[in-house]
């Protein structure tokens, strides 16, 4: 059945092997490796000891990006379900609106932000024209969330959209037959069936959220730092290689666990419901 | 949903005080119907308001970013067409991710054929686990993780300054070869097998059925590959930040620069011109879209 010959596969799929063992698999090993040697390559537990300097980065990084995973969430799942229940031109044209901005560079976007909410900037100047007090904005934590939130509410809404509007419709209809309101059938049937929707989208605004280094940079002016400035710093400035691949693999591992812990929540959920 | 069950209840009194109930619910229940409306257009003043923001200040008659100068002018486009900088980093951006989305293609193509004819064991599962890295890795992880090979390759060559064109060529090929994969491998899946056995039961050598049959099969799906690869590599920033050198500026990168100082309209009219042309080019792909349901429809009737 096979059409190709051992041979040819080999061949084809030699320069991909190659490829990834060298570009992918051997930096993952490198972060590790340089995480547990000091500057001379010797071996030191050092940078894992330093860590605790930064636990306040940590949880400040943790607590920002699931708060902005959060709103994203409240925000985008009542969008969704009204697109779902719009016309399908409608749908399709306010879908590739959506997805317009992000074809935008996030630097640009972010920085446009800035312009907005500074202290002599355009909200401000428009306050004051109506006789209303300035309000600070930027360097606050509420900007940077705002930042991510921005930036990232397109990733939200997407996968919601994606299975929100292929919901079976008749399982509504027979929840309403079977006496639910349409509240209840909003927690009990359409929650629970756009559970994979909602685990994608969280994966992808919580990852880039969590590692990101520009938006706490610019939102903050430089004041509020998050576990991708630090690494960011370690590499370009401080040139401690050994610190920020430590750092780099804590980021990593509470990657990993959070999306452990997302799925099996997801899945242990979907499995009670249906 | 709550429409629905509004209307229903006053639906069941009757008489001139049920009707005017009636009324009543029905003015309420069209309101309602408003809600979902009014909300995607709130949702669509947030998503859009940086970009009015962004567009409306290309157009300022003085150099600022924040006070807005009513007497338009052209001034930040011309200023555009004339940096020489910022020019050169559009043609990096562009050269670097024709060549490597081109490069991700080939390899990723040869490499979703192979594993498409690969039986399911070991090697096979953690190849594809590898693949996954670049997809769920975060991008400055990514960068970090090859800059570090990078430079511990340069310190074996005795180069210090190893970060440049080559290396941030290597970087976008590598996250961009996932894409390309994940998007040709389910659709090879799709493809009939015994077209393939038929050709070379009729005298083709597998080659030859690979490229008169396989091949036009799954161009399509070749192509989004590509196309996800291109833009992939247009937009990086973070990945690129940390594998290029002074030598090799791309186009996220001057931006990043720039913003770090004041910063003058003129990225603002840089980024109006991609808007546009983005805007465009998404306009004639819906048409192209709406066209082909039309016949698709016509042909079903």
């Amino acid at each position: 059945m096979r059409t190709l010959s051992n041979t040819a596969r080999r061949m084809l799929s030699a320069p991909y092997a190659l490829w990834s063992l060298l570009f992918i698999l051997a930096p993952m090993l490198f972060v590790v490796y340089y995480a547990f040697t000091d500057k001379s390559g010797a071996f030191s537990l050092d940078n894992i000891k330093g860590l605790t300097g930064y636990a306040g980065v940590f949880g400040r990084s943790v607590w920002y990006s699931v708060a902005a995973t959060v709103i994203c969430f409240i925000i985008a799942y009542p969008l969704a379900l009204c697109l779902a229940g719009m016309r399908e031109r409608t749908q399709r044209t306010l879908i590739m609106l959506i997805m317009l901005p992000m074809w935008m560079s996030f630097l640009i976007r972010t920085y446009a932000w800035l312009c907005l909410l500074q202290d002599q900037g355009i909200v401000n100047g428009v306050l004051e024209r109506i006789n209303l007090p300035r309000i600070h904005m930027i360097n606050t934590p509420g900007a940077v969330i705002l930042g991510m939130v921005y930036n990232y509410l397109p990733y939200m809404i997407v996968p919601l959209y994606n299975v929100l509007s292929k919901l079976d419709k008749s399982l509504l209809e027979a929840s309403h037959d079977l006496g639910a309101n349409s509240a209840q059938s909003l927690m009990r049937v359409t929650l629970p069936l756009s559970l994979p929707g909602i685990a994608s989208g969280i994966t992808m605004v919580f990852v880039p959220s969590i590692s990101t280094f520009y938006i706490s940079q610019k939102m903050s002016t430089n004041n509020i730092s998050m576990i991708g400035d630090v690494i960011e710093s370690q590499f370009i400035t401080a040139y401690n290689y050994n610190m920020g691949a430590a750092i780099s693999l804590v980021l990593m591992v509470l990657i990993l666990v959070s999306m452990m812990v997302m799925r099996r929540f997801t899945d242990s959920d979907g499995e009670v419901v249906v | 949903m709550s429409r629905e069950g509004k209307t229903k209840r006053s639906i069941l009194p009757s008489g001139a005080e049920h009707r005017l109930l009636r009324e009543k619910s029905r003015s309420s229940a069209r309101a309602l119907r408003q809600i979902p409306t009014v909300y995607v257009a709130l949702v669509f003043l947030f998503l859009y308001a940086p970009m009015l923001v962004m567009i409306v200040f290309s157009f300022n008659g003085q150099n600022s970013t924040a006070v807005m100068d009513w007497n338009l002018s052209f001034r930040w486009y011309n200023e555009f067409f004339s940096n020489r900088e910022l020019l050169r980093a559009v043609r990096n951006t562009l050269v670097l991710a024709l060549l490597s989305s081109a490069i991700a293609t080939v390899i990723g193509t040869a490499a979703a054929v192979a594993l498409d004819a690969w039986k399911k064991n070991l090697t096979r599962g953690a190849v594809l686990a590898v693949t996954d890295i670049p997809m769920m890795a975060p991008d400055i992880v990514t960068g970090i993780s090859m800059m570090l090979l990078f430079v511990f390759a340069g310190g074996l060559l005795g180069q210090r300054a190893i970060l440049g064109f080559s290396t941030i060529l290597i970087a976008h090929v590598t996250f961009c070869l996932p894409y390309v994969i994940l998007s040709v491998l389910p659709r090879l899946r799709q493809t009939d097998r015994h077209l393939t056995e038929a050709a070379q039961d009729l005298g083709c050598t597998p080659a030859q059925a690979f490229i008169k049959v396989t091949l036009p099969n799954v161009l399509s799906a070749i192509l989004t590959g590509a196309l996800m690869a291109f833009t992939l590599s247009l937009d990086d920033f973070v990945i690129s930040y940390f594998t290029t050198g002074s030598s090799f500026q791309t186009l996220p990168i001057a931006i990043y620069s720039m913003t770090r100082r004041p910063v003058k309209p003129t990225i603002f009219a840089l980024s109006t011109l991609i808007l546009v042309g983005i805007f465009v080019l998404l306009l004639l792909i819906n048409a192209a879209q709406a066209r082909s349901d039309k016949k698709l429809q016509g042909a079903k009737k």
